[in-house]
């Protein structure tokens, strides 16, 4: 830093070098605080996309949130999302991305390359062109099927009768790549005498694996577990594409319930009320990522 | 298709790869890979499938005559172009604001200590955990009050705020691994900070930008929902809207069209990613977003 000045002089320089932060600023409290911010207000109406309380919202208290609680959709939606976030990133793309990343490093090179690249493939397309190819995997006639015809067994019409696995596949399909990559950069760093030396003293795989590579990793284990449940918390064309939902809310996550009640019925209230759930979520989780964050790079 | 080349050359950097491993160990490794990757390679065979087979279904088949009559069948200023080039305005224009944005606020937070510069960085990271599938509904809300739908540079905007978080956070440590020598020199010269920051820091990260500037452009090339939400009228929709107009309004689907344009919608993405990929290694982007 060059020379200090004199003390008031010294601080108006200090707030003047940060100026360059200001554009940034402007636009994250424009187009990210004040929709939180709306968010939370408008969940205390009842906004609505046209008529009466479009133009002129009445303040009706906690009623939105009496009403997610009383209503029969809300309980189910919220159960859902818990399971598609478990099911398809904690255990899903999580242990998938950690078991390709391991089996890489056993494997041949020509072998990891292309395996990686078929991975990420499914990750770098624009995700409504994914939600068209998983929708077309598990269609009626859809690849599924044909490949399950092939060993004479009829498959269901898994979009209908099976909608929440479905989708839970799809995204396993779509997002591992994101933790394969995590997870390839975190073994790349456990040092090779670590293991080496356990291996001399007589530990098998799976102990080396348990007692020294997932613990000098787990970090990365912790990191990859937050971003990947933000991720998945948030999905939302995949499921709509697939299934919109259905039938009959089987597959109605938080995020479509969301734009369900506030696009499909009109009521911007009770939409931003659910959107306020998932805000105050993401919020818990923003703030335990940031402790973790924290205590690994203090 | 993409990144093939830069498997070899990772793994003989890698300290780990007990170079192959046993013999028996390699192959069931082998095997066990392949089968994964097969699983998913499946689903984009239709894609491809599909594409060339002008009586396409849902069906994965080969097809009986195959010709390149979908691709033809799309290549119109309607159904092609104009969303491509809403698309490429859209990405390209929420990546330049988003640099911009990300660069200038970088510099200070990577060169001068100051007490502010802890809880933004926090405030930063907290920022980019926000689910912004969520944030749609009160950004509709806020859109329509300030008249502002169906304004593209207002959902460029938009746009480049839910990636800036990020954006600030991977620029930031590119920055932060630029030495402070050469700047020290110019300042000593009285080069003022934004003077250093354009002549010296910014060419000195350009591969850094690079990745980041990409990195952003893929998101908004791939984002549906937000397009879908804040841009009406067809002739501003970005691809990944106007694909529905395969769709037809009889409930005929054009399974061939649909799988042709998006092909050509995803090319350039792919392109983009294995630049990044290829050129420093898909690890060196995850590290600048993940390090300290």
């Amino acid at each position: 830093m060059p020379v200090p000045d004199s003390p008031d002089r010294g601080s108006l320089r200090r707030w003047f070098r940060l100026l360059p932060v200001v554009p940034s600023i402007l636009l994250l409290v424009l187009f990210m605080l004040a929709p939180v911010a709306w968010s939370f207000y408008a969940s205390f109406t009842d906004a609505a996309l046209s008529g009466r309380a479009a133009l002129n919202p009445q303040w009706i208290g906690l009623d939105n949130y009496v009403r997610m609680l009383t209503d029969s959709v809300f309980p189910l939606s919220a159960w859902l999302t818990v399971v598609f976030v478990g099911a398809s990133a904690i255990l899903g793309q999580n242990a998938l991305g950690l078991v390709i990343a391991l089996l890489m490093t056993k494997s041949g090179g020509a072998t990891a390359s292309l395996v990686g690249t078929a991975v990420v493939a499914a990750w770098v397309l624009p995700e409504i062109v994914a939600a068209f190819a998983a929708y077309a995997y598990f269609s009626q006639d859809g690849t599924l099927n044909q490949l399950l015809g092939m060993f004479g067994v009829h498959g269901a019409n898994w979009l209908y009768a099976f909608p929440l696995a479905a989708i839970i596949l799809a995204n396993v399909w779509r997002g591992t790549a994101f933790s394969m990559l995590v997870y390839r950069a975190a073994l790349s760093q456990v040092p090779r005498d670590v293991s080496e030396a356990a291996l001399m003293d007589g530990a098998r795989g799976w102990q080396r694996l348990a007692f020294i590579t997932l613990p000098i990793i787990r970090g990365s284990i912790a990191t990859n577990l937050m971003l990947i449940t933000l991720q998945t918390l948030a999905v939302f064309t995949l499921i709509w594409v697939m299934t919109a939902g259905g039938p009959s809310n089987a597959s109605t996550t938080l995020p479509v319930l969301a734009y369900q009640e506030a696009f499909k019925l009109g009521d911007i209230g009770y939409g931003t009320a659910i959107a306020s759930v998932l805000i105050l979520i993401g919020m818990v989780f923003g703030t335990v990522y940031v402790r973790l964050f924290r205590r690994v790079n203090p | 298709m993409t990144s093939l080349r830069r498997g070899p050359r990772l793994s003989e950097r890698r300290p780990t790869a007990v170079a192959g491993g046993r013999p028996r160990v390699r192959f069931a490794a082998n095997a066990a890979l392949a089968v994964i990757g097969l699983c998913f390679v499946l689903p984009l065979g239709w894609l491809l499938l599909a594409s060339v087979d002008p009586h396409a279904g849902y069906q994965t088949r080969w097809p009986q005559s195959p010709s390149l009559a979908n691709f033809a069948a799309v290549l119109t200023p309607d159904l092609l172009f104009q969303p491509l080039v809403n698309s490429f305005l859209l990405s390209a224009g929420t990546a330049v604001v988003n640099l911009a944005a990300a660069v200038l606020a970088a510099y200070p937070l990577s060169r001068y200590q100051s007490r502010f510069n802890k809880p933004f960085l926090y405030a930063i990271l907290f920022g980019t955990s926000l689910p912004v599938t969520a944030i749609m509904v009160p950004v509709y809300g806020l859109f329509v009050q300030l008249q502002l739908l169906d304004s593209m540079p207002a959902t460029i905007f938009f746009m480049a705020t839910t990636t800036l978080p990020m954006a600030i956070w991977m620029t930031k440590n590119f920055m932060d691994s630029v030495p402070l020598e050469l700047e020290e020199a110019a300042w000593m010269d009285g080069a003022s900070g934004l003077a250093t920051l354009r002549r010296i820091v910014v060419p000195l990260m350009r591969q850094g930008l690079g990745v980041v500037f990409i990195f952003v452009f893929i998101q908004a090339w791939g984002n549906f929902f937000v397009p879908f939400i804040l841009l009406l009228s067809t002739a501003k929709q970005p691809a990944a809207v106007s694909v529905f107009s395969f769709f037809g309004q009889h409930g005929a689907i054009a399974y061939g069209e649909l799988a042709a344009f998006s092909i050509l919608y995803s090319v350039p993405v792919l392109i983009l990613y294995t630049v990044v990929a290829r050129g420093s290694g898909s690890a060196f982007a995850l590290s600048g977003a993940m390090k300290g």
